[in-house]
């Protein structure tokens, strides 16, 4: 069987399209290449959508963190509080079974017991939590002079935070979001780990890997194979971070642009 | 437990919930805790270690090292930390086993890599087939401490090799001009002023080590997200005196309050370690 043939049957077998059968003996490179890579599916899948929407829930919960109001405060501190002070792989067992349990009590809500689903929202969830934090902390040191500034404008209210507050925000917390998103990247690899079932052998990349180091008893070809694709995903996370990172200090002179490096001391 | 204990089929409300909780299966559900206490306690100063000389290696004159350390560092960050311990789970496992039949059957002639096998002579087996049941937990443990340590000794090194930059350049000038070489300046000037830059970082990887501490159960380590899973199903009055539905959720909820009273307890002593350690330095925490 030809390469090309191996990638035409595994590679979208994740999502169930193609060969329905993994391979059972003589593993190929080439086969491990493509079962993982299209496993590498699902990681996007999750990591994209849980930033995408985590971020606006972020913002909306450093708000309430920052809120002089302790009706918003507090919850926003407790949410913060559970699920950074948790494990994630906790957090996905704990969803798990409540989905379960409200599967079984409402007999609806069966969708939610599935990774696509269940899994995802745990991670969006979860990003808000971490994202939510460096979001308060980059709100809470946006220069005094810039919002004097635009007191002395006369603006007020919500042009104020969209045009003056929102902005410094984001350009201040930019480095440590790209540094979340890199991590929680890192932590799609737990969902299929962490008691959602993965039906009919459709999972992620790590998943895949973790078969053929099962089958094979060796260790080194397929883990490699996931580092490599992970690197690959890293970067293109800092390269896409780094363009809009470019675009929200498209104000400053291109020397004194603060650069994205990937050395963070604060990691999730 | 319990003298009223020896009948569970009567009891009801809250003594069949006190015999419950303390069958000996519990027990072993309690002693867990103490195995994640117990790898906590030795991958921490573990991890520091390796942390120390990846950075010391990162930032060493020999290019060999500087390269060995830097990639160290690079790689085990870039990849999830979960896909190392899958992986350093078995290859460390295998290394040792390959190193020990290197050393003990010279004379064995046949591959050790058959098709999907690995195979090593009898007395190189690790633990060998004939030691007992706690031979094998402990070789586990020590296995899943090993991989900790290479994991979050990366994280640590990061962070450490940033502290390292981060002393004042004017300090190691210092040091030089009065003559020290480049050893007595690392050991006397370098290393004891960097912990206060290494700190909020290495407070950070506590938490995260705190946080990672469940996934032993990946490694194969009988911990408390195995016993929970473990108790927490459900039980049919065949196989035991208490039986139960699916508790898991509960078990689970347990857990999760556990993790969420300790990360907040070593936040509150980090802090306090914090302010003690800026007291007298130049910096905005020191001058309070």
């Amino acid at each position: 069987m030809s390469c090309w043939q191996t990638v035409q049957d595994y590679a979208f077998r994740s999502i169930g399209y193609g060969e329905r059968l993994l391979p059972r003996d003589d593993f190929t490179l080439c086969q491990q290449f493509t079962l993982i890579g299209s496993g590498m599916i699902w990681n996007i899948y999750f990591g994209v959508l849980a930033l995408l929407t985590g971020f606006f829930l972020a913002n909306a919960i450093a708000l309430m963190k920052a809120s002089s109001n302790p009706w918003l405060r507090r919850p926003a501190e407790w949410f913060i509080l559970i699920f950074r002070g948790s494990p994630l792989f906790i957090q996905f067992f704990l969803a798990y079974f409540l989905f379960q349990e409200l599967k079984q009590s409402t007999g609806s809500f069966s969708w939610l017991t599935s990774a696509w689903a269940g899994a995802l929202v745990v991670l969006f969830l979860n990003t808000a939590a971490y994202s939510a934090e460096i979001f308060y902390g980059a709100l809470r040191s946006v220069p005094k002079g810039e919002v004097e500034a635009a007191d002395a404008y006369g603006m007020t209210g919500w042009s104020r935070f969209r045009r003056i507050i929102w902005p410094t925000t984001l350009r201040l917390a930019w480095p440590a979001y790209t540094n979340e998103a890199i991590f929680l990247f890192h932590a799609t690899t737990l969902v299929f780990f962490s008691g959602f079932p993965a039906f009919q052998q459709k999972a992620d990349a790590l998943y895949y890997a973790n078969y053929f180091a099962d089958k094979t008893f060796n260790p080194f070809i397929p883990y490699p194979i996931v580092a490599f694709y992970f690197v690959l995903l890293t970067l293109g996370v800092i390269g896409l971070f780094g363009l809009a990172n470019r675009y929200l200090n498209r104000h400053l002179p291109q020397d004194i642009r603060p650069k994205l490096r990937y050395r963070p001391q604060i990691i999730r | 437990m319990f003298s009223y204990c020896s009948d569970p089929s009567t009891l009801s409300g809250l003594t069949w919930l006190s015999c419950y909780l303390t069958t000996p299966k519990h027990a072993g559900f309690y002693w867990s805790f103490l195995t994640v206490l117990t790898l906590l306690a030795v991958t921490a100063p573990t991890a520091l270690a390796f942390g120390f000389g990846g950075a010391a290696a990162a930032r060493s004159r020999i290019a060999p090292l500087r390269w060995f350390g830097k990639s160290y560092i690079a790689v085990v960050r870039g990849v999830p930390d979960i896909a190392f311990f899958l992986f350093f789970v078995i290859a460390l496992d295998q290394a040792f086993e390959w190193l020990r039949h290197q050393w003990k059957c010279p004379d064995w002639s046949e591959p050790i890599r058959q098709g999907n096998d690995f195979v090593v002579c009898a007395a190189a087996k690790l633990p060998l087939g004939t030691s007992e049941q706690w031979v094998h937990e402990v070789y586990g443990f020590f296995t899943a401490v090993l991989t900790f340590a290479i994991v979050f000794g990366a994280f640590s090194a990061n962070v450490l090799y940033g502290a390292m930059r981060a002393v004042p350049k004017g300090q190691i000038e210092t040091a030089e001009a009065y003559g020290m070489t480049r050893r007595q300046t690392f050991w006397r000037v370098l290393v004891p002023q960097m912990w206060v830059y290494a700190l909020p970082g290495l407070s950070n990887l506590w938490m995260v080590l705190i946080k990672a501490t469940p996934l032993l159960f990946l490694l194969g380590v009988e911990d408390i997200v195995y016993w929970a899973r473990e108790l927490g199903g459900s039980k049919t009055p065949r196989f035991t005196d208490y039986p139960h539905g699916d508790w898991r959720l509960w078990y689970f909820l347990a857990l999760l309050v556990f993790y969420l009273c300790f990360t907040k307890l070593s936040e509150v002593v980090l802090e306090r370690i914090m302010k003690k350690l800026t007291r007298g330095q130049a910096t905005l925490g020191g001058t309070v």
